[in-house]
Parts: structure tokens; C-alpha cells; sequence
């Protein structure tokens, strides 16, 4: 059955607490020039079939359940099979 | 008539019987309500209380807020009816889009437990009336997600409306943008806060004040703020 894959970021512009702290924690271990870290969600919905209509469901239920938002941006709805 | 504020429990509520306790201390009688429901048994007022409803999956206060009962919810807000939401109650009222902005978890990254000092910056809601503007309040403070955050657009309306209720006072415990501790609507019907006001209500069980140890009782005007909105709304 596909599977449908829903990415989850902090909008860019608000602070990250998490991504925060691994970076102040990659940057104490001197480890591989990071400059920044963000974390977000992914999410993976098995599907029936991914037709047009159920992407139309699954981009509703991104915009309104899987992310807030005030706080977040769906980044990615992507099929994979 | 004895006020009926209804308490709402979610699965991982923690605060609920506190709130009951909180309500019937304030001279209300206090009406268990459940979130599979959708019968809020003709309450006057509800409370959405603190703890951890669905183990804050997805997000705090997320999963809750699609709760069958919250559809009721919404409703009676709309019609005025007063709903305060008491730290994961709050962050059901922002999920629910009952209050503007959202909760992330604290700039520190600790989940953090003090006696917190408030300032009250609104109080002509039903839940703060009993209050003056200005005045500093002492109540318990427990979360992990209690980061407030909102658009520069969102932020503007808030603080020009004077929709900010109370504001943190001596340290930001959780990075809130401009101090902010809690909300009200712009009918001010609806309260969410992050501190709790239901622990400090009784002489004996509340945080620390110069008088006495555990004597703090600053919580309470929330509860007779309601009673009295609601008696002045009957008469």
C-alpha cells in the first residue's frame, strides 16, 4: 500500500528550542562546522490509494491536524509507494 | 442560584480534581465533565484543566482539542459562556483557535516548577474581575511547553487590543514573547494561562507569601471573578 509522507517544520522565523539546543551541543563537541539546527516531524500515512482525492484529504488534514499553523509550516507532501 | 462550572477531563489530565476542589472553594459547585462527551450537563462556566492530555503527542493540547467535546466547547464560548484554560487547557484553546498564537516548548529546554509572580493587565475579563489592573499575583508555574508565541502581526493586535491578561513578572520563565503568561478573547469570556491558579486557593496549600508559609491564596479571584460575571449576567 503507498504511503504518503507529510513534513513538518518550525516556521523558519520562530525560535527552534530543540534544534537550538543540538546545535549549542554540536558546537561544544567542535564537530563538522554546523551552523544552525531546526527539527521538525515527518509523518508517514499508509494509504489504500493514493489518488487525487485522498492527496486532497491528506493535504487538509497536513494543513489542519499534522501542523499548526501558527507555529509551523507543512513543507513536503510527497507519495511514496 | 449556585453557580455550575464545569471541569472537563481529557485522558492524561492531572489538574482536574484540583480545579473541582478550586471551584467549590470559590462557592460554585464544580460538574465533572468528560471529553468523549458531548454533553456539557448545562454548566454555566467550564474549565479546561492542567496536565499532560495524550502525553502532548504531535503537540501540547493538539490532540485534545479535536476531543468530541471541544465541538461544545466552541459553541458555548461563541455564545459567551466563560471557559478558562489552565496550562494544557491553554494550549487546547490556542489548538482550538479559541485564543490567538501558539505554545512551544520553553526557550530552555527544562520543564520548570516555581512560584511565579504575575501582573494583571486586564481585568474585564470573566475570569479576572476581581482583580486590578497592576496588581501582582503570586501562583504556581509547572509546564514544559510554555514558550508563547505569536506572528508581529498577531503580537500588535494582542497588546493593541489589550487582549494580554497577565504578564510574568521578575523573570520569563519560558521565553513567552513580550512576558506573556496568558490571554483573553475579545469578548473576554475566554482566559488561557500556563501558571496555575486552582494550587493556590487554600490557606495552608498555596505558594509562600511574607505572612506565612504556603498561605497564598491569589488563585481564587479566578473563580469568584467567574461566579460574580455570571451573577451579574442573571441579574
Amino acid at each position: 500500500m503507498p504511503t504518503i509522507v507529510v513534513d513538518v517544520m518550525p516556521k523558519s522565523e520562530l525560535l527552534d528550542p530543540q534544534g537550538k539546543a543540538v546545535a549549542g551541543a554540536l558546537a561544544r563537541l567542535e564537530v563538522g562546522g554546523v551552523s544552525d539546527v531546526r527539527i521538525g516531524k515527518r509523518f508517514e500515512l499508509t494509504v489504500a490509494t493514493a489518488d487525487e482525492a485522498t492527496l486532497a484529504a491528506v493535504e487538509k488534514i497536513a494543513a489542519e491536524i499534522l501542523s499548526n499553523a501558527v507555529i509551523e509550516d507543512v513543507v513536503g507532501i510527497e507519495v511514496v509507494e | 442560584m449556585t453557580a455550575r462550572i464545569g471541569v472537563i477531563t481529557f485522558p492524561g489530565s492531572l489538574d482536574d480534581g484540583d480545579a473541582q476542589r478550586a471551584v467549590r472553594i470559590a462557592g460554585a459547585e464544580p460538574v465533572a465533565l468528560w471529553h468523549g462527551s458531548h454533553d456539557l450537563e448545562g454548566v454555566d462556566a467550564l474549565v479546561l484543566p492542567g496536565g499532560f492530555s495524550y502525553g502532548d503527542y504531535l503537540r501540547a493540547g493538539a490532540i485534545a482539542a479535536l476531543s468530541p467535546i471541544m465541538s461544545e466547547v466552541r459553541d458555548a464560548a461563541a455564545k459567551g459562556m466563560p471557559v478558562l484554560g489552565i496550562c494544557n487547557g491553554f494550549q487546547m484553546l490556542v489548538e482550538a483557535h479559541l485564543l490567538p498564537g501558539g505554545l512551544i516548548r520553553n526557550a530552555h529546554q527544562q520543564f520548570i516548577r516555581r512560584d511565579q509572580r504575575l501582573r494583571v493587565e486586564n481585568a474585564s475579563t470573566a475570569w479576572t474581575s476581581q482583580f486590578e489592573v497592576g496588581e501582582e499575583i503570586t501562583i504556581p508555574l509547572k509546564n514544559g511547553d510554555g514558550g508563547y508565541i505569536c506572528s508581529a502581526e498577531t503580537l500588535a493586535r494582542i497588546e493593541g487590543e489589550g487582549l494580554v491578561a497577565f504578564r510574568y513578572v521578575g523573570v520569563n520563565p519560558n521565553g513567552s514573547l513580550d512576558d506573556i503568561a496568558g490571554l483573553a478573547n475579545e469578548r473576554g469570556n475566554v482566559v488561557g494561562l500556563m501558571p496555575h491558579p486552582e494550587h493556590a486557593v487554600e490557606p495552608g496549600f498555596g505558594p509562600d507569601t511574607a505572612a506565612a508559609m504556603r498561605s497564598g491564596v491569589d488563585g481564587l479571584s479566578f473563580f469568584t471573578s467567574a461566579i460574580a460575571s455570571l451573577a451579574a449576567a442573571a441579574a
